[in-house]
């Protein structure tokens, strides 16, 4: 067990060596390229360190996966935007229930997105608006979950992921309103169960979706510190040249005698 | 116009984060002293209307790029932190003026452009340190302004080659500073999942475990070594020392107050004193440590041969009172750190001010230069005597308004001997200031060798900000409404902050 526990968590105890050598070399060699190689190595246990809270599983990199997945932000930025959607299909929605059923152009057109997205799911949903209207929808998925998918991609959501739960939603709201009379009132519903979903973040999201990342911020986080650390290597070395130019040395210890004796004029004691 | 007012929190960051690559771009020479100065007196105008907005109406929460906290990162601006920015900028505002002549006489004059950019960059990382309300945010701030002070410090080098050294320590043991910081920060991270300081303190609220504690320890010694607290200020003597007279006068009225501010920010806003680990951090180490450094470099310092490392150590034993004042756990306590971290700033920078303006006419920073002096620069000496006076504690200054709120905090908890203790350290005090002041007034100038040249006074366009700077030592000490009531109010408002949000 004892080994196990160990084990299990291997990516800490190499921060840890990596950390404990780093701060080693930093302050046992005296010479000054060695010190700032040193910091570095201390530094990178820290990356590691962070990288290693992020990780989560079975967890993928934090990069959106599908169609879209390039133009879109983190995943804080998808749930914001995902109550934005909501919001948006609302409208969608009124312009759809206003239209009463007639509205085949926005769909077909809609149904290119959708289908790469989320097509599959679109066969579970046997909700009572598609049998109303036959004839309009018979080659359409919902007309919700359409407007969603239409509306998704443009506010910057993921859309995999965002429209299979506004779909699981919208399904659920339409089985409530089973009257078709009554489907622009569904819509609503939807939007606003939409919403509440979205409301839920990341989670509700992600589990619709099937896919785990790894938290995101740790990596946001030590890219900066990325940053500082090749800054503070650079004028760590900048400073070593300047101090091989003024001394012709660089090892601290040459350093110190040659202070010593410009500062008393002779040799400390016990060094020749 | 009500656009401006309305971004006003960010102005003070962004004000020199801006200017300081654009001095880049000025010709060498006059212009990108009067550059930064200007930029300077902006960023103290903003500073200060920031403080008096805080004053009247409360706390001001400003969101970055309107992401909303605590996703996004928030500057949040209460007491504490506005009266710390109105101190960083206002020195700032009072030091660029002074600059010109001493970094004429002291730098290369081909980098003054770079020189001042530094200065610049240094002065918005402080202040966004201060300003910041993102716990990660605070390192990336202390880590721009470290890597400016960096090499600001090898400026030095032109005059005396150590610089390069002292700069290069400074270097390692802040970058291991910063970088215990951050471990802490990512401890907290995850024992939270937030970064945001308001929203950390809500959840950790009621959590004890390892996981915080260790991220505490970390957050401690990473932020003691960047404020020197006593056995992490091996850095100190010899950054001041060989740092450009400027610089020196900058960061040591500045660089470590901002850092003892980040203490006081993690120790009451982040975490809180029910903790129980807090409570023995405060009895086992603060205060020890606080007690011993008072001590202990108050005594290093008074055999020093050299005015300038002198006063590095003096700067040492001060903060010592300030942790000693944080250590307390009181209102008073944190009100009388706040203060000292004021007044001292005030003392320090016309201290080291007035060593500048020796250097620049004796190129000299040794006790010797400052013999006679009282009769070769009248008017510097008496600037060096009243702030010397000051730190010591003398009435009617503000080193006398603070020793009195600090001895005032441990009475009120019954510590005795701690302020047997403080009374006794600021007598070391006085025999080390004594002994300059005794060699300035009494002695006659030195007859023969580099020093018996004749001199002449500083130039006004040193003296005028240095009697400024004295000026308000001695206003604070007479009128402590803005110091006193600002800092107790703020130390208020940072002892509850719990119920505050």
């Amino acid at each position: 067990m004892a080994l196990e526990f160990i084990l299990e968590r291997y990516n800490y105890w190499i921060v840890i060596i990596l950390m404990m050598t780093g701060l080693y070399i930093v302050f046992s060699r005296g010479n000054l390229v060695k010190k700032v190689v040193g910091l570095n190595l201390f530094q990178t246990s820290v990356f590691i360190f962070y990288i290693t809270i992020g990780k989560i599983v079975g967890g993928t990199a934090p990069i959106l996966i599908g169609g879209h997945g390039d133009e879109h932000g983190d995943t804080h930025k998808g749930a914001d935007g995902a109550v934005a959607a909501g919001a948006g299909h609302d409208t969608a929605a009124a312009d759809l229930s206003g239209q009463d059923g007639s509205s085949a152009n926005p769909v077909i057109d809609l149904n290119a997105t959708l289908s790469d997205q989320g097509g599959g799911l679109h066969d579970k949903i046997a909700n009572p608006a598609i049998e109303m209207k036959p004839n309009d929808l018979s080659v359409s998925p919902p007309v919700g979950g359409d407007a969603e998918a239409g509306a998704a991609p443009s506010l910057h959501v993921e859309p995999g992921k965002i429209s299979n739960s506004f779909m699981d939603e919208a399904k659920t709201a339409f089985e409530l309103n089973p009257s078709p009379d009554s489907a622009g009132a569904g819509h609503a519903d939807a939007a606003s169960q939409i919403a509440d979903a979205a409301g839920h973040g990341v989670n509700a999201v992600t589990d619709a979706a099937a896919i785990i990342y790894t938290n995101p911020l740790p990596h946001v986080l030590i890219l900066t510190a990325i940053v500082v650390g090749v800054a503070t290597t650079a004028v760590g070395l900048a400073l070593a040249v300047r101090v091989r130019e003024a001394y012709g040395t660089i090892e601290e210890d040459e350093l110190e005698a040659a202070d010593h004796i410009a500062e008393f004029g002779v040799p400390a004691e016990g060094q020749a | 116009m009500s656009g401006l007012i309305s971004q006003l929190p960010v102005l003070p960051v962004i004000t020199p984060l801006i200017a300081a690559p654009l001095t880049l771009l000025l010709p060498k020479g006059r212009v990108p002293w009067a550059w930064a100065t200007i930029v300077s007196w902006l960023t103290f105008a903003a500073s200060a209307a920031l403080l008096h907005n805080v004053a009247t109406n409360g706390v001001v929460s400003y969101h970055l790029g309107d992401w909303a906290p605590p996703l996004g990162i928030e500057y949040r601006i209460d007491l504490a932190n506005a009266l710390v920015l109105f101190l960083v900028s206002g020195i700032a505002a009072i030091v660029f003026p002074f600059a010109y002549e001493s970094v004429r006489s002291e730098t290369d004059n081909r980098q003054s452009s770079l020189f001042y950019g530094a200065m610049q960059i240094c002065l918005a990382g402080m202040l966004g340190v201060t300003i910041t309300g993102d716990a990660f945010n605070v390192f990336v701030f202390l880590e721009i302004s470290s890597l400016s002070t960096y090499a600001l410090v090898a400026m030095g080098a032109r005059r005396d080659r150590r610089a390069l050294t002292a700069a290069f320590n400074y270097l390692v043991m802040g970058t291991i500073g910063a970088t215990f910081f951050v471990i802490g920060i990512g401890l907290l991270y995850q024992a939270t999942g937030t970064l945001n300081m308001a929203d950390l303190h809500l959840r950790l609220a009621g959590q004890d475990n390892r996981v915080i504690e260790a991220g505490f320890a970390f957050i401690v010694v990473g932020i003691g070594l960047k404020a020197a607290m006593f056995p992490m200020h091996l850095w100190l003597p010899n950054a001041y020392t060989y740092a450009p007279s400027v610089v020196t006068a900058f960061i040591a009225a500045t660089a470590t107050k901002v850092a003892v501010y980040v203490l006081v920010r993690f120790f009451y806003s982040i975490f809180s004193p029910d903790f129980a680990f807090m409570q023995a951090t405060f009895a086992y180490v603060l205060l020890p440590l606080g007690v011993i450094g008072m001590f202990v470099a108050s005594l290093v310092a008074v055999f020093q041969a050299d005015v300038k490392r002198m006063l590095a150590y003096s700067s040492v034993a001060q903060i010592g009172y300030m942790l000693l004042g944080v250590s307390l756990g009181t209102k008073a306590g944190l009100a009388a750190a706040l203060v000292h971290v004021f007044n001292h700033a005030l003392i320090k920078g016309a201290l080291f001010m007035s060593v500048a303006c020796v250097v620049l006419r004796l190129g000299s920073h040794a006790n010797e230069a400052f013999q006679g002096l009282g009769r070769r620069m009248p008017v510097t000496t008496g600037a060096f005597i009243l702030s010397g006076l000051s730190l010591v504690g003398a009435p009617a200054t503000v080193g006398f308004i603070s020793k009195w709120y600090l001895l005032k905090a441990t009475f009120e908890v019954g510590h005795w001997g701690v302020s047997f203790l403080i009374v006794a350290s600021s007598l070391i005090s006085l025999i080390y200031i004594g002994r300059i002041i005794e060699m300035m007034v009494l002695r006659e100038p030195p007859e023969s060798g580099p020093l018996s040249a004749p001199i002449k006074e500083a130039p006004m366009s040193m003296l005028i900000p240095m009697w400024v700077l004295v000026a308000a030592n001695v206003y604070f000490g007479l009128q402590t409404d803005l110091t006193g009531g600002i800092a107790s109010a703020a130390a208020d408002a940072l002892m509850t902050v719990g119920g505050a949000r």
